[in-house]
């Protein structure tokens, strides 16, 4: 009977990262760049090279919006004569996808810290078993910003990423101008854009920061003084985090789209870090678990993160359906172009990712985890938050493609930069897991963890 | 048919969770366990075996879910169709919030109905209650009891394990 028992003794325990585990991410590194090679290498001698050259400019007429949702379609290319070019497609593909996993990475990341603090505000117990890999999923924060910057600067060398960073589009009489994206000029410009991002990230990490510090303090000297510093410190992180985490989610993901708009977008783009967050963290305490750490870690936390993956899985999917449902119901060009693109468009290449998103991000986690059994067993846990990371993954590929690559996209590239990433996540991941003991030893509901039940 | 029960009295639920546990122990079956509010851990001290409700609320679920699949498709698509918004009769896009709506008010008010009446909470006459103090501030324990039970040892292992009363009650229709 675990409520009865008051007494157990909590000692600190230290992630040990083997020689071996290194060469497993190191191992990953490897074949993602090796994927990358053998994808640059289809892509140059794959055909497609001039092909490329006219089907960028008409695709490109094709969903600027102006009037006709037509996807896809290279007619109506209504854009005056002075179109840019864009790159060859390996490099565009690289730029595209380098974004694409990071901001994939990057927001998955601060998930972290928000489930960290939002957990702190609640005063929950249950959660503080999986603290320690909380903070630590952060720890991509840092590098993340660095990498969007420079890829932000690889934009502007064929202006691949962001059609609105296209030099004159914004200035009437240009032979590029647009007067659609001029109409946003106040807040799509460019030291604006990169003001916004050094802020949202800066506030990100600075919170973390501030949380793990408190935390590491906590271990030394116990105390709850560090607890009620945390909650103050979560709590007004959590402000910021709702309106940066919207904000970035315009700047990063729907300003590809610069044409379009939807006012779903902020929470839509969150949920799928959230959830993507939260099988992050539960695969990672499952792996702990598996190699013998975390002694603590009983069915009961694992239920209880399951039961976020199931309800989470389904928040995502209502959000995703209601910006889908009122724009295919309102169907007014300038939306549902969009859509078109996924749907049918581009010679109907990104429809079986369209319904396979859904699928892998809503019915497969829907009926695995209904049960409680499925969510008290590691087994069904680790397969449903590994499909929920890849689905999400591709959910997050399914929003820049179409804007960026039109119908140019590929799968080779952009799975080995992913690897790329997963590896350098896992090694900054764990590194960070290693300097602090596993289990806060001093938190003050630590032993209300110890003792969940459900 | 008449019951008759022996009521163990306890005055606190930590008290009541260690006696359940050394009650079992003892050998001796107990009924139920009536308390003011819900004690953590008591399901399994008890050794209760889990609800099978869950399965219930899948089936009311997926009633409801058919229904108002069925009852959209035949209404719109073939016993009156209309054109709404140039879409087509049968709109599945359209027809998802009305039935994620009833998918829930089946599987909850089939849920909340199956679980009074397995509880049998329905209105009744005259409801039977064991020790009107459960409801407020005393942890009962019931222990169905006839003509063979060794009251005195009954009592006696009830008392040890700290019950502040020990009283017996006939209850019909439980």
């Amino acid at each position: 009977m675990a409520t009865l028992t008051h007494q157990e003794s909590v000692t600190a325990e230290y992630l040990e990262v083997t020689p071996g585990t290194r060469k497993n991410f190191m191992l990953i590194i490897i074949a993602g760049v090796v994927l990358l090679i053998v994808g640059v290498i289809v892509s140059l001698f794959g055909g497609g090279g001039h092909e490329a050259a006219e089907g960028a400019a008409a695709a490109h007429g094709a969903t600027a919006g102006h009037g006709v949702a037509t996807a896809g379609n290279t007619a109506a290319a209504a854009h005056g004569g002075g179109e840019h070019h864009s790159s060859a497609p390996w490099l565009k593909r690289i730029i595209v996808s380098l974004w694409h996993n990071n901001v994939f990475f990057t927001g998955v990341s601060a998930i972290g810290t928000v489930f960290m603090a939002i957990q702190y505000v609640a005063y929950a117990g249950w959660s503080v078993v999986v603290k320690r890999i909380n903070e630590a999923l952060s720890a991509w924060l840092v590098p993340g910003l660095v990498i969007m910057l420079v890829v932000f600067g690889l934009n502007f060398i064929n202006y691949d990423l962001f059609h609105w960073t296209v030099p004159g589009i914004m200035d009437k009489g240009d032979a590029n101008y647009d007067a659609i994206i001029a109409g946003k000029s106040g807040f799509l410009n460019v030291p604006f854009y990169v003001i916004r991002m050094v802020v949202y990230l800066g506030l990100w990490i600075y919170f973390t920061k501030r949380l793990r510090d408190l935390s590491l303090a906590e271990d030394l000297n116990g105390g709850t003084a560090y607890f009620h510093k945390s909650i103050n410190v979560s709590a007004l992180f959590l402000v910021f985090y709702a309106v940066t985490s919207s904000m970035s989610a315009w700047d990063w993901v729907m300003s590809v789209d610069v044409h379009w708009f939807s006012t779903m977008f902020g929470w839509y783009v969150f949920a799928s870090w959230w959830v993507s967050g939260i099988a992050a963290v539960t695969l990672c305490a499952i792996l702990l678990k598996q190699a013998g750490y975390l002694p603590l870690l009983k069915d009961g936390h694992l239920h209880d993160l399951g039961k976020f993956m199931f309800g989470f899985s389904i928040f995502w999917t209502y959000l995703w359906f209601s910006q889908f449902m009122l724009i295919w119901y309102a169907n007014m060009p300038e939306e549902s172009v969009y859509f078109n693109q996924r749907l049918g468009g581009f010679n109907g290449q990104y429809t079986w990712l369209f319904y396979a998103n859904l699928a892998i991000n809503f019915v497969f986690p829907f009926l695995v985890l209904m049960t409680r059994d499925a969510k008290r067993q590691m087994i069904m846990l680790k397969i449903v938050s590994i499909a929920i990371l890849i689905g999400h993954w591709s959910d997050f590929y399914l929003m820049f493609m179409p804007g960026t690559m039109k119908g140019e996209n590929g799968f080779i590239i952009e799975i080995g930069i992913a690897l790329i990433f997963l590896g350098s996540f896992l090694i900054l991941m764990t590194k960070r897991l290693a300097q602090a003991s596993l289990t806060p030893v001093h938190h003050p509901f630590l032993d209300e963890s110890v003792h969940h039940t459900t | 048919m008449t019951k008759r029960f022996a009521l163990g009295i306890f005055e606190d639920e930590d008290v009541l969770l260690h006696a359940v546990e050394n009650v079992r122990e003892a050998g001796v079956k107990i009924y139920e366990v009536f308390t003011p509010f819900p004690i953590h851990g008591i399901d399994d001290a008890l050794g209760i075996e889990r609800s099978r409700l869950p399965i219930a609320a899948f089936f009311f679920g997926l009633t409801g879910l058919s229904f108002a699949l069925w009852m959209q498709i035949y209404m719109l698509g073939f016993d009156w169709p209309m054109i709404i918004g140039g879409k087509p009769h049968i709109a599945l896009p359209a027809f998802i919030p009305v039935t994620f709506e009833l998918t829930v008010l089946f599987c909850c008010h089939g849920m909340v109905i199956t679980f009074y009446a397995i509880s049998k909470l329905y209105p009744r006459w005259k409801t039977p209650v064991l020790d009107v103090r459960s409801t407020d501030d005393k942890f009962v324990m019931a222990i169905e009891v006839n003509e063979n039970t060794d009251m005195n040892k009954l009592t006696q292992i009830l008392r040890e394990n700290g019950a502040s009363e020990v009283n017996q009650k006939e209850m019909s229709k439980f």
